[in-house]
């Protein structure tokens, strides 16, 4: 983790290993820290090289979906003579997580190295970093980082001597959980409300301002200089038993745990020893009771889908839940699940754009029918309710906004039954007044 | 293009805070116009800074007027009505007047569950705003309720116009207040 805590032996820093070194955000420091090597050696390769260079180390996308990042590198056209864009996307409100913000407040020429290794593997000449309007002390290091890397010629007209011109402009946002949905990125980005885009077409044909565009996450592309200064060798080596989910994966674990922050695992990593050793597991006297894993967007698991889940994208999936972006959020039995699970749908309710009728009206009805359980009025027939709603809320709309919203309740429902059957039979004393 | 920021940070520009429309002193003239006119070369449309623009006619302002929303059309070929619609859509844009120091509180679940809703009570009680959206009667402050400010590691996370201060419990907030005059 590195910060606030030593990191723990069982974690792999990769990208956390100066988390904490405050000389580690200056151009100088960085680069004695081996910095801007990898940049150096992608300027000397062809861009082709670079994206196979990215499919073979095995990387995907952090930022939720997990798509191969060499892949959707390779889908943007060649040589058709227009603008490309690069966007990163630093806009992280996704409950439970808070990685993208600890790379950028700490190793902000990680993420300028990564993002000028992108524009050249890609053909573009710029890279719009698009940072939510709350994190004022990431913008700060990442401005100064920035104007520190044009001095060098990390970014500019002519990057080390090249010949490339790769320019890097940040951009803030203004408070909307939505503009991390790729697509209300890019309309926000244009100066429009963000509402997500219908695809096709897939941005890397039409995308940030109708021209061919790649998106990614702060810690895909903080990850890309490592991969290219060791190896993609090394990266893939970086894997606990399957392939299809190499590397490390920073996990940002919060609630009831006695250490909270942010670790750095290899994929793969036992969900137990990540919660149990390395986060100091629960506080004393009290036991697990549910784990959300990749942030609140993903299925709850239960205590013993924990115990037998390696921590990467299959395991997670094997196991009832995602890694999404590794925004785990652990709850211990003095948790109340049917109001948490409330308080999710409420989140929901609030940043949807309201563009889908299934989004817009079911994360509203969702969480008054939860409101109405919490309060001692529910109904027998509301969780089959619930259930019914989710279904519709589920693979239906524009973005997956909607899905997200019922993953946690369909999923509460299933897997802690009894929790919201002690309200609605009364057994629990209800917590909230109906308004 | 030489540097590279857009140069409209968070709390660049100082804090100006006077909270009346007053159109007589035009937003983008001076300083602020040369920030703005640094940005156009960045993009390829003028509309693309409308953001940037906002959060300077706020900086200036310390919320969206009508005056100030007026004049973000302007500078940027856009009708009003347009920017209006874009300003509702993002939170962080006040549609009217806030205290001096704006107080933004995580209470999403990750936070709920170390014990947002105390810190919560805790602000609308010692800043005498008493409850959600209002000013407190000497103007000094404002508090919302936020969705996840992307810090669960650290509850409760609250916004103070642009401190971000990490780790709040209800026994810390009379000595942070006691920093916001
Ligand atoms: C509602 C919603 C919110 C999202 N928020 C974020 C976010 O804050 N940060 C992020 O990187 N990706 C977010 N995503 C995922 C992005 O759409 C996109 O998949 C990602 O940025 C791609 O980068 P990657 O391939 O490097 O992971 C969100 C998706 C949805 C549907
Ligand atoms: S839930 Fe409070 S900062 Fe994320």
């Amino acid at each position: 983790m590195g910060f606030p805590h030593p990191s723990h032996p069982k974690e792999t820093p990769v990208l956390s290993k100066y988390f904490g070194d405050a000389a580690a955000r200056s151009f100088r420091g960085w680069v004695e820290r081996g910095g801007y090597e990898g940049l150096k050696k992608a300027l000397g390769m062809t861009p082709e090289a670079v994206v196979e260079e990215m499919k073979a180390s095995g990387l995907r996308g952090r930022g939720g979906a997990g798509f191969p990042t060499g892949l959707k590198w390779s889908f943007m056209p060649k040589d058709d003579g227009k603008p490309h864009y690069l966007v990163c996307n630093a806009d992280e409100s996704e409950p439970g997580t808070f990685k993208d913000r600890e790379i950028m407040r700490w190793t902000p020429h990680a993420l300028i190295e990564g993002c000028a290794v992108g524009c050249h593997a890609i053909g573009a000449e710029c890279c719009y970093i698009y940072i939510r309007g709350e994190f004022t002390e990431p913008w700060h290091v990442m401005s100064a980082a920035v104007e520190e890397a044009y001095a060098h010629n990390a970014l500019g007209e002519n990057v080390f001597g090249s010949g490339k011109r790769i320019e890097v402009v940040l951009h803030r946002g203004a408070g909307a959980y939505i503009c991390g949905e790729e697509t209300a990125l890019m309309n926000s980005l244009e100066g429009k409300r963000g509402n997500p885009r219908i695809k096709p077409p897939f941005p890397a044909q039409a995308g940030l301002f109708a021209l061919p565009t790649t998106i990614n996450n702060v810690e895909t592309l903080a990850a890309v200089p490592h991969i290219l200064t060791r190896g993609a060798a090394w990266y893939k080596g970086l894997c606990l038993g399957n392939p299809k989910s190499t590397g490390t994966k920073l996990i940002s674990v919060c609630g009831h745990v006695m250490r909270p922050g942010n670790y750095e695992i290899t994929l793969g990593t036992p969900m137990k020893e990540l919660i149990f050793d390395m986060c100091g597991g629960m506080r004393p006297g009290r036991t697990l009771k549910a784990v959300i894993p990749g942030g609140s967007s993903v299925p709850l698991m239960t205590p013993e889908e924990v115990d037998q889940c390696a921590t990467d994208y299959e395991g997670i999936v094997a196991c009832g839940s995602m890694l999404g972006s590794g925004g785990m959020i652990v709850m211990d039995d003095s948790t109340d699940i049917v109001y948490e699970i409330y308080r999710l749908a409420k989140f929901y309710a609030h940043e949807s754009c309201a563009q889908c009728t299934q989004c817009r009206e079911g994360t509203a009805w969702t969480t008054k029918i939860l409101a109405r359980i919490l309060s001692g009025q529910g109904k027998s027939s509301d969780l089959d309710l619930l259930l019914d709603l989710s279904e519709n809320m589920t693979g239906k709309t524009i973005c997956v906004l909607s899905d997200s919203c019922a993953a946690p309740i369909v999923s509460g429902i299933q897997k802690f039954r009894a929790d919201f059957e002690a309200y609605l039979s009364r057994a629990t004393a209800p917590v909230l007044a109906l308004a | 293009m030489t540097a590279g920021t857009a140069g409209v940070g968070a709390g660049e520009g100082g804090g100006v805070e006077a909270h009346h429309d007053a159109p007589h002193v035009p937003i983008f003239a001076g300083k602020v116009k040369e920030r703005l006119d640094a940005l156009f070369p960045k993009y390829p449309t003028k509309q693309a800074c409308l953001l940037p623009a906002l959060w300077m006619a706020q900086e200036a302002r310390g919320w969206i007027s009508p005056g100030a929303l007026t004049e973000v059309a302007a500078v940027l070929g856009l009708t009003p009505a347009y920017v209006r619609g874009v300003v509702t859509f993002y939170t962080m844009y006040h549609t009217h007047p806030v205290g001096r120091h704006f107080i933004q509180v995580c209470t999403t679940s990750p936070c709920h569950l170390c014990g947002s809703d105390d810190v919560l009570t805790a602000l609308l009680r010692e800043t005498g705003c008493g409850e959600l959206g209002a000013t407190s009667a000497d103007g000094r402050f404002t508090v919302i309720e936020v969705e996840c400010l992307g810090a669960c590691g650290f509850p409760t996370p609250i916004l103070i116009g642009d401190d971000f201060i990490e780790s709040v419990t209800p026994e810390r907030i009379s000595g942070i207040l006691q920093g916001y005059k």
